[in-house]
């Protein structure tokens, strides 16, 4: 794993802002609804899977439940959006104070347990709120989910009811996310969570308060995680139950496994080709888990390891680190 | 929420017989699938993310031999006989590449095994409901007991379990090979060193794990409706009950299943759309007072 350094940083601004110019350009020599539609998606779940990467990869908590802080941005956007009169980065904002404050109690609980069992515990917290979602039909639709749609989406002459200005909207905080994720894990605080992930025995003899870099990655992964379910929210114009069910973690997973969890921009990937395999194999086949079951295996025991990091290795790069 | 409901079932007593008799049921079935959760987990360290589906596929199964020989006996057996082969082949095709892998690779592999047996049954069963109905020998009228209403079928299917489950303890307390699986929880290399072969040994335990879910999707069939996915609640509840439990502990698989069990009857009489919840939050709170389960401990 590369540890940029303060010119890298600004390599990589550079390199995000020509992706956003490419970005909005495309449009225009290419007009495909499903092109934007699919970025939209795509950056959705590509904040999502990154953020959850902080955790698994970098860190090497093994999350099962991320999917409880992608549904949470969803649910709670949407809800302040509609029973709130508040404009739309208020809600914004608000709900990513929400979530993080909704992390520290569920990571005060979940982190100091170990390996499998923090899995599960996670995993729990998720059902946990899926149940709640399920239960609290006055307020959350129950399993119809919340509709009626997002009102107030004009902000500052931009448009988000336009598929165009959504499209350029997810892409720059695509961009932005990943920016300031790459910004974390190169801090000083980020080699504390590499620490903790090799060592954490050793991590702590070196004065390494592990349980609050634990808390903090955790808190900060989940609010990424929300950032990704307010796109997802803006994008399917409300919330459903389907958002903060168990399968959208296995997604996420699937999606950092798939790209690689040894490289930053590998559950980036791996959401692109996920997205993608769901789109091609749902229009060749009705049987979709069949060839997704198929691929996934192919994947997991055929490259052994993600696809950005089976490059990397492949071009002779040193080994990367988390799952092999 | 319904408190009034469950206050007048708690204070009834043919309510609490029916209750109990069907939280029983749900908690003995949910023992033998997480036995064989445990049992994999304790004795590989892997935990199978596809126990769900031999369990799916076990009712299946049952459900078709019961369909061709019109025995009920020999559709159980078939179930069960079917996933102990099933999960031989799992093991040695696709687990055991992945023997010291990261956990969410392990976790892969199961979830693509869960994605593919879920259409694979659509394509042979189809993607409709099943119901195999009760057995004929057991269409008689149920038993009232304080006034609850309890089905003889009920009391066959809680007193096979305990069976099996006994079985199990048995062969796994008193045999030579129940020893050998026990000290290769505890320390499988000095298992391998004593010239004791483990990669049969790993195969058999997955056999045994999956025919004891096989056995109980034969067991569940007559009481529940066969769907593709079906699985899939019945993994989530046999991870509660083995985390409770605490992992590789079956005595602790036992009482937390039937707590999980209980739970759920009794739940689903105060809060009818948050039964679900109930579980989830018994478990959090189990984590957070003893993180290792009630029997952590413990190894098998």
């Amino acid at each position: 794993m590369s540890v940029p350094t303060r010119s890298h940083t600004l390599r990589d601004i550079m390199i995000g802002c020509l992706v956003i110019a490419a970005l909005a350009a495309i449009p225009f020599l290419l007009p495909s609804k499903a092109f934007q539609d699919f970025v939209i998606r795509c950056s959705s779940m590509a904040l999502f899977a990154t953020s959850l990467n902080l955790l698994v990869g970098y860190t090497g908590l093994s999350s099962f439940g991320h999917g409880l802080f992608y549904g949470l941005g969803t649910y709670s956007f949407a809800l302040l959006m509609q029973k709130t009169g508040l404009p739309l980065p208020a809600a914004f904002v608000l709900t990513l104070l929400l979530t993080a404050a909704t992390a520290v109690v569920v990571g005060a609980i979940c982190i100091r347990l170990r390996l499998i069992y923090f899995a599960f515990v996670t995993l729990a917290m998720q059902m946990l709120a899926h149940s709640i979602v399920i239960s609290w039909v006055g307020l959350t639709g129950g399993d119809q989910g919340l509709q009626g749609g997002i009102p107030r989406r004009v902000v500052a002459g931009i448009d988000l009811g336009n598929q165009y200005h959504l499209y350029i909207f997810s892409a720059v905080l695509l961009v932005i996310g990943l920016l300031l994720m790459r910004h974390i894990v190169s801090t000083s605080f980020g080699t504390s969570l590499r620490m903790i992930r090799d060592n954490e025995v050793r991590a702590a003899f070196l004065g390494i308060v592990v349980w609050r870099v634990k808390l903090t990655v955790f808190v900060l992964a989940a609010v990424f995680a929300a950032v990704g379910g307010i796109v997802m929210s803006l994008f399917v114009s409300g919330a459903y139950p389907e958002l903060i069910n168990w399968p959208i973690s296995g997604d996420a997973i699937f999606a950092i496994v798939l790209g690689g969890v040894g490289s930053f921009l590998g559950p980036t990937v791996g959401a692109s080709i996920l997205l993608l395999l769901n789109d091609v194999v749902t229009r060749q086949t009705e049987y979709y888990g069949l060839a997704l079951g198929i691929i996934i295996l192919l994947f997991a025991l055929g490259l052994r390891r993600g696809l950005l990091d089976f490059i990397t290795q492949r071009l002779g790069g040193r080994p990367a680190g988390g799952i092999s | 929420m319904d408190l009034d409901a469950l206050i007048g079932c708690v204070t009834s007593a043919s309510c609490v017989v029916t209750q109990t008799t069907s939280g029983l049921i749900v908690g003995m079935l949910l023992f033998l699938v997480a036995a064989g959760l445990t049992l994999i987990f304790g004795v590989l360290k892997i935990v199978n993310f596809a126990h769900g589906t031999f369990y799916m596929l076990g009712a299946y199964l049952a459900y078709t031999v019961f369909a061709v020989t019109g025995s009920y006996v020999l559709g159980v057996l078939g179930g069960g006989l079917g996933m102990a082969v099933f999960g031989v082949i799992f093991e040695r095709f696709l687990i055991s590449r992945v023997y010291g892998a990261n956990v969410l690779m392990q976790l892969l592999i199961c979830y693509a095994v869960v994605l593919i047996c879920d259409d694979l049954v659509k394509i042979v069963w189809g993607p409709d409901f099943y119901a195999m109905g009760m057995p004929p020998a057991f269409q008689v009228p149920p038993l009232f007991i304080a006034g609850g209403v309890v089905p003889p079928f009920y009391l066959v299917l809680i007193s096979a379990a305990l069976v099996i489950g006994g079985a199990l303890g048995l062969g796994l307390g008193l045999t030579r090979m129940g020893k050998i699986i026990r000290a290769a929880a505890v320390n499988p290399d000095m298992v391998s060193a004593l010239g004791i072969n483990t990669t049969l040994l790993y195969s058999l335990v997955f056999a045994v794990g999956g025919m004891l879910a096989g056995l109980a999707g034969g067991l569940a069939a007559p009481v529940r409706s066969l769907t593709p996915g079906m699985g899939f609640s019945v993994l989530i509840e046999s991870f509660i009950v083995t985390v409770i439990g605490g992992m590789g502990s079956i005595a602790g698989a036992l009482i937390a299943a039937v707590v999980l069990g209980l739970i759920r009857s009794f739940g689903t009489i105060g809060f009818p759309l948050f039964t679900d919840g109930l579980m989830y939050i018994a478990m959090i709170i189990i984590l957070v007072v003893k993180p290792s389960g009630l029997f952590g401990k413990e190894i098998v």
